[in-house]
């Protein structure tokens, strides 16, 4: 096994476990360690990146991990062309946010704890990716979100920090319970978990069924569904989305590493690692298609008339990761994984410029209190433009190729929800921009809207939050040179360097329809932009007019169409109340407890009675005595 | 053998416990210290075991027989095998712990309370090691007589009632069984020799009703649904020490029963009834996991996990293939581990605390960071995060029982959501939330806790992390058992029908993962 290879993932974790056993008495010096090994880290991975490109591809096993009978799984790395891209995005955003939350958590009470868990972060996400089989990537999926539980939990004083890190964690595992199902018939469909075998001999699944109390269905869609389910968790897509949403009750860097640019990718990444099998099925990639579709448009229109800054970006989180779904799921897996990678730099630089305004607002996060931050923050209001600029498709900008790869290819696809797709992502594009510079505006631009005293105190971060930002402003601006189609004069690198791993696409869209597309998704967004100028700028009374006029539609999004109030009322209250009712007070006391004890109680009752007989008055056992020959008596003469 | 290890394994304590009687009462430190060293010093003795232990073979080991008893043919007859042997060392290791967190806590009659733990420890070995089914059932019952006094002296307010429900339970249990005993005794020859009794061939309704007897002993120690009430109450008022040792090695021989009895010499009753068994786990596994979600005290939570984790246990067991009897036996081990370091943490935070309520608790994480960090870690094995040992043995019960029958997985499976809400739940309402006033003052762990911490926390990570170490224990005998039970080593055919698992075995892919390095 190649050194470099090892350092990559091994280097965070000794500095977790240095970290969480020794940075206590660090104190504030506990962040070299876990920075300089992300550093290295990256470095490694730029190095593999290098390796890949040259045509060294690594499939290494390190030791058998569970043998038993004739299931063997090892702890083994893959390098390939995904993993080596996945490499880079989870390093290089680890190592900016690990820098930049020396700024941001100065002086926070567990200083090393934040650190030692930012680097188990760091070490389960690289495992996750560089697992060359299932159970190892279920390892590193788990441990990811134990990180990200131990993270949003991080102020766990706090009933509601703790509630949203136990929700996440809950929420997780319902779709786990799905991905595990998974792996047990994929290891019964070919006897291994490891990918190579199981890529390598995918066809001859293709036509099989299986069967399950009676009811029959298709191998592949029984397979790749069954792993959606954990994507679906991990990801935050419908309908298990609404831990993402409270997870940002952590502290911003980690929204930022964690729960935008890196783990909840990790189902994205699920689903195009595991390519070979979804593309057997139809069924499968059009369910993708549409939970995805579904998805982005349900997020984009809750984070039109959210007010926490980090819940609108958290909702714009959901939604392009809707997109990266909706990619998949039309066939186009390194059109998602290309949004994965653009999305990575400019969402994580949304968030970190979040962090900075939270910091200069002293812990505020609600708009209604910002406004004309402009002249106070410059840096973090530039980084910020490029970023919402990047996210709402404007041309030249990152988020602009990877989106429109991705409604070109839906459009065209094969996939019979293609269309369908393609009609929501680019109204969503609109909505996108529309909230993304609604924000912008009600933050930057206007009057300030809070206290004097936040006033006073206004000013821009220090460097070592403004560094990351500049670093991740260039991510979000350039990020996309990597793949500009050749409708535009590009040579499409992106597709052709993860083609080995991804394959090619179904179909592709001529350079016209191309260029179609892109001029109705640019429009869309531009048309984003501009409302959002007119309300928020122009016309400050317009979004009260609009409020009013539809009332409920406002309501349901406000309040997120009250799914936590639903499955809090379907779900989770009546499995506790039939915990305690049915199961504890009916089940295990008034039936179960009173047979084990009624059984001694009879008993005794019986023995007391009979007690009764002996009670020491010899004239009584004298009568007894009597009664017993006389009946004996009686009983002969019968008898006889 | 020359040397008898096992029999030394087992009357070590027991002479130890007779030892302590010639201590004098008021010298409470010299009872502590000399049980520790005693407890240390079986440990060690059970070292020879692992090193000595020949994996290639299903035949008993380190083998010891006399005649005894030879009127009856009882024999004193012991010997190990890759399914009894970790459960000996556990067994030793888990006395060590208890005799540490018992230093404190025990305040009075302390010399009696060690006393009573030496002698479980020894009858608790023997019943591993025994292979004459009389000598099993002395040892068997001789574990109550200690147990019931740790409960009934040692224990909370209620231990009156606890201990005798405790006593009740099993006994009953484990007359039907002595039925079965004599009845095989009979039937079989005039033979109590476990082996020989395996290689005989009873009729199915002779299996049948043996069968149930037998599942009348085991499945109260184990305990399955619905005779696992003795259990929370068990739990909540014994001692620290007795409900470690309960929850660590004394509901284990239940499942051992199982493996060692029930299967082997019943093998066609065991394949008969393995959907009823199969169908009793899965509710032990729902219905113990839901009604923790109910619970309002901390001991009995844990209480009502174990049967939800037994459950686990016994689907692996009845699921009747490789993967999943493995993944059985490694899970009895991960649940004394587990089970037992929570239970050794919830002794030593009601040390502090004298209360068991969780709604007593709040935001410990915040005075007591150290113990905090250990809690998790149990909590975490007990809800099976991979990397912990409490996945490997839960991966492989369910891969087992899906290549069984698909659906029981399907249901199983979701005992690990249930599962993460009431561990979690629990964490938070401890550890996390806002902190309790009340506990401000409360003291951190201090070394004596930690170092009785640290081999748990090391089994957790080595089983986690390199399971093959303590499953390559288990394969020989594991085939050898399943071949008794269902005459093919790699246990019942698989019930998931895929033409392709075949063609792929026969173009040799679907055994053997040999990865490749290109360049």
């Amino acid at each position: 096994m190649p050194t470099y290879l090892l350092i990559i993932p091994f280097l965070p974790l000794f500095s977790f476990v240095f970290t969480f056993l020794f940075g206590k008495r660090l104190g504030v010096q506990s962040h070299w360690l876990p920075i300089i090994s992300v550093v290295i880290s990256f470095c490694g991975a730029f190095y593999a990146f290098l390796q890949v490109k040259s045509g060294h591809h690594v499939n290494q096993d390190l030791y058998t991990w569970i043998s038993s009978g004739t299931m063997s799984v090892s702890v083994g790395f893959l390098l390939d062309e995904l993993t080596s891209v996945m490499l880079i995005v989870v390093t290089s955003i680890s190592a900016l946010v690990h820098i930049y939350s020396v700024g941001y958590m100065k002086g926070e009470d567990g200083y090393y704890r934040f650190f030692a868990f930012l680097s188990l972060f760091t070490f389960s996400m690289l495992m996750l990716v560089l697992g060359n089989n299932f159970l190892q990537l279920f390892f590193g999926w788990e441990a990811v979100g134990l990180s990200s539980y131990l993270l949003i939990g991080f102020y766990y004083e706090k009933v509601s920090a703790a509630d949203a890190g136990k929700k996440a964690f809950i929420v997780n595992r319902i779709g786990d319970f799905g991905f595990i199902l998974g792996l047990f018939l994929i290891y019964a469909a070919f006897g291994t978990l490891h990918y190579e075998p199981i890529f390598a001999h995918v066809d001859q699944i293709a036509n099989q069924t299986f069967t399950m109390l009676g009811i029959t269905v298709n191998l592949p869609t029984a397979i790749a569904l069954l792993l959606f389910c954990g994507a679906i968790g991990k990801s935050a897509q419908l309908p298990l989305h609404v831990w993402l949403p409270d997870a940002m009750e952590g502290p911003t860097p980690v929204s930022a590493l964690i729960h935008a640019a890196t783990m909840v990718t990790a189902g994205v990444f699920l689903v195009a690692r595991c390519n070979p099998i979804f593309s057997l099925s139809m069924t499968a990639l059009n369910v993708i298609t549409i939970v995805g579709s579904l998805t982005c448009l349900f997020a984009a229109t809750i984070a039109l008339t959210q007010t926490d800054i980090k819940r609108v970006v958290a909702y714009s989180t959901i939604s392009q990761l809707a997109y990266m779904f909706i990619a998949c799921g039309v066939g186009a897996y390194s059109a998602g994984v290309f949004h994965l990678f653009t999305h990575a730099y400019f969402k994580a630089l949304l968030f970190l410029g979040c962090g900075s305004i939270i910091l200069g607002m002293h812990h505020e996060q609600d708009v209604k209190y910002m406004g004309g931050l402009k002249k106070y923050m410059p840096i973090t209001y530039w980084t910020f433009l490029l970023a919402s600029l990047s996210i709402s498709g404007v041309p030249g900008f990152a988020g602009f190729f990877s989106k429109d790869e991705i409604l070109a290819m839906a459009f065209v696809s094969n996939v019979g929800a293609g269309k369908f797709a393609w009609f929501i992502g680019t109204l969503v594009a609109g909505m996108t921009a529309f909230y993304s510079f609604r924000l912008f505006f009600l933050i930057f631009h206007g009057q300030f809207r809070g206290t004097q005293e936040q006033k006073d105190h206004l000013k821009e971060s220090p460097r070592v939050v403004t560094v990351p930002l500049i670093l991740l402003a260039v991510g979000a601006v350039a990020a996309g040179n990597f793949g500009i189609p050749a409708v535009i004069g590009g040579n499409a690198n992106w597709g052709h360097f993860l083609e080995p791993v991804l394959g090619h696409p179904h179909a592709h869209p001529s350079h016209a329809t191309e260029l179609i597309l892109m001029i109705i998704s640019v429009s869309a967004g531009a048309f984003g932009i501009f409302l959002a100028w007119k309300m928020y700028m122009k016309k400050p009374e317009m979004p009260q007019t609009i409020r009013d006029r539809v009332p409920l539609l406002y309501k349901l999004s406000l309040n997120k169409y009250f799914v936590d109030e639903i499955y809090g009322f379907s779900i989770v209250k009546p499995v506790i109340g039939f915990s305690r009712h049915i199961i504890l007070k009916l089940i295990d006391i008034a039936i179960i407890e009173n047979i084990v004890n009624g059984i001694p109680r009879i008993v005794g009752r019986v023995s007391g009675s009979m007690r009764k007989v002996q009670d020491g008055l010899v004239s009584h056992y004298l009568a007894y005595m009597c009664g017993g020959v006389v009946f004996i008596i009686i009983w002969m003469y019968v008898g006889a | 053998m020359s040397f008898s290890i096992l029999s030394l394994l087992i009357f070590l304590p027991v002479l130890g416990g007779l030892c302590l009687l010639g201590v004098s009462r008021e010298n409470e430190k010299n009872v502590k210290v000399l049980a520790l060293i005693i407890s240390l010093l079986e440990f060690v003795f059970t070292l020879p075991l692992w090193f000595g232990f020949d994996k290639t073979t299903h035949h008993m080991q380190f083998v010891e027989r006399h005649s005894w008893i030879s009127l009856f043919n009882i024999e004193y007859y012991l010997g190990l095998d890759g399914i009894s042997i970790l459960f000996v060392m556990l067994s030793a290791l888990v006395t060590i712990l208890c005799v540490l967190v018992s230093w404190n806590s025990i305040q009075t009659k302390v010399k009696e309370f060690f006393i009573a733990l030496l002698l479980l420890e020894g009858a608790m070995i023997g019943v591993f090691c025994a292979l004459d089914f009389f000598l099993f059932y002395i040892f068997w019952e001789a574990m109550l007589i200690p147990m019931f006094l740790l409960i009934g002296v040692w224990g909370g307010p209620n231990r009156i009632y606890a201990a005798t429900k405790f006593f009740l339970f099993t006994l009953v249990g484990s007359l039907l069984m002595l039925v079965g005993i004599i009845t095989l005794y009979i039937k079989g020859g005039n033979t109590f020799d476990i082996l020989a009794l395996a290689a005989m061939d009873f009729p199915l309704s002779l299996q049948l009703i043996l069968f149930w007897g037998f599942f009348a002993a085991f499945a109260v120690k184990v305990p399955m649904w619905p005779v696992h009430t003795w259990l929370p109450d068990a739990h909540t008022e014994a001692p620290a020490a007795g409900s470690v040792v309960l929850a660590a090695i004394l509901i284990k021989m239940g499942a051992y029963g199982f493996l060692r009895f029930s299967m082997p010499i019943l093998p066609d009753a065991t394949t008969a009834m393995m959907m009823p068994m199969l169908v009793l786990s899965l509710i032990g596994i729902v219905y113990g996991g839901v009604i923790c979600l109910a619970q309002t005290d901390l001991k009995r939570l844990i209480a009502y996990s174990s049967v939800s984790h037994m459950g686990f246990v016994t689907l692996g067991i009845f699921a009747l293939n490789t993967q999943s009897v493995e993944g059985g036996i490694l899970q009895m081990i991960n649940h004394g581990v587990v089970t037992g370091a929570l239970f050794l943490g919830i002794g030593m935070v009601y040390e502090r605390t004298h209360t068991r309520k969780i709604s007593d608790y709040g935001g410990l994480a915040t005075n007591m960071p150290v113990f905090a960090s250990f809690f998790l870690l149990f909590t975490l094995a007990s809800v099976g995060l991979p990397g912990t040992n409490g996945f490997i043995g839960e991966f492989l019960i369910l891969l087992g029982s899906f290549m069984t029958r698909p659906w029981v997985a399907l249901v199983a499976s979701s005992g690990l959501i249930i599962g993460a809400w009431y561990m979690l739940w629990l964490y938070q309402r401890i550890f996390f939330n806002p902190v309790n006033s009340k506990w401000n003052k409360i003291k951190e762990l201090e070394l004596r806790e930690i170092v009785a911490f640290m081999p748990m926390v090391i089994l957790i990570f080595w089983i986690g992390l390199f399971p093959n170490t303590m499953l390559d224990f288990m394969h020989v005998s594991v085939a050898h058992l399943l071949e008794q039970v269902t005459g093919n080593p790699e246990g019942v055919a698989s019930g998931v029908q895929l033409a392709v698992t075949n063609s792929l075995e026969a173009a040799g892919h679907g055994v053997q993962h040999v990865p490749q390095i290109s360049h």
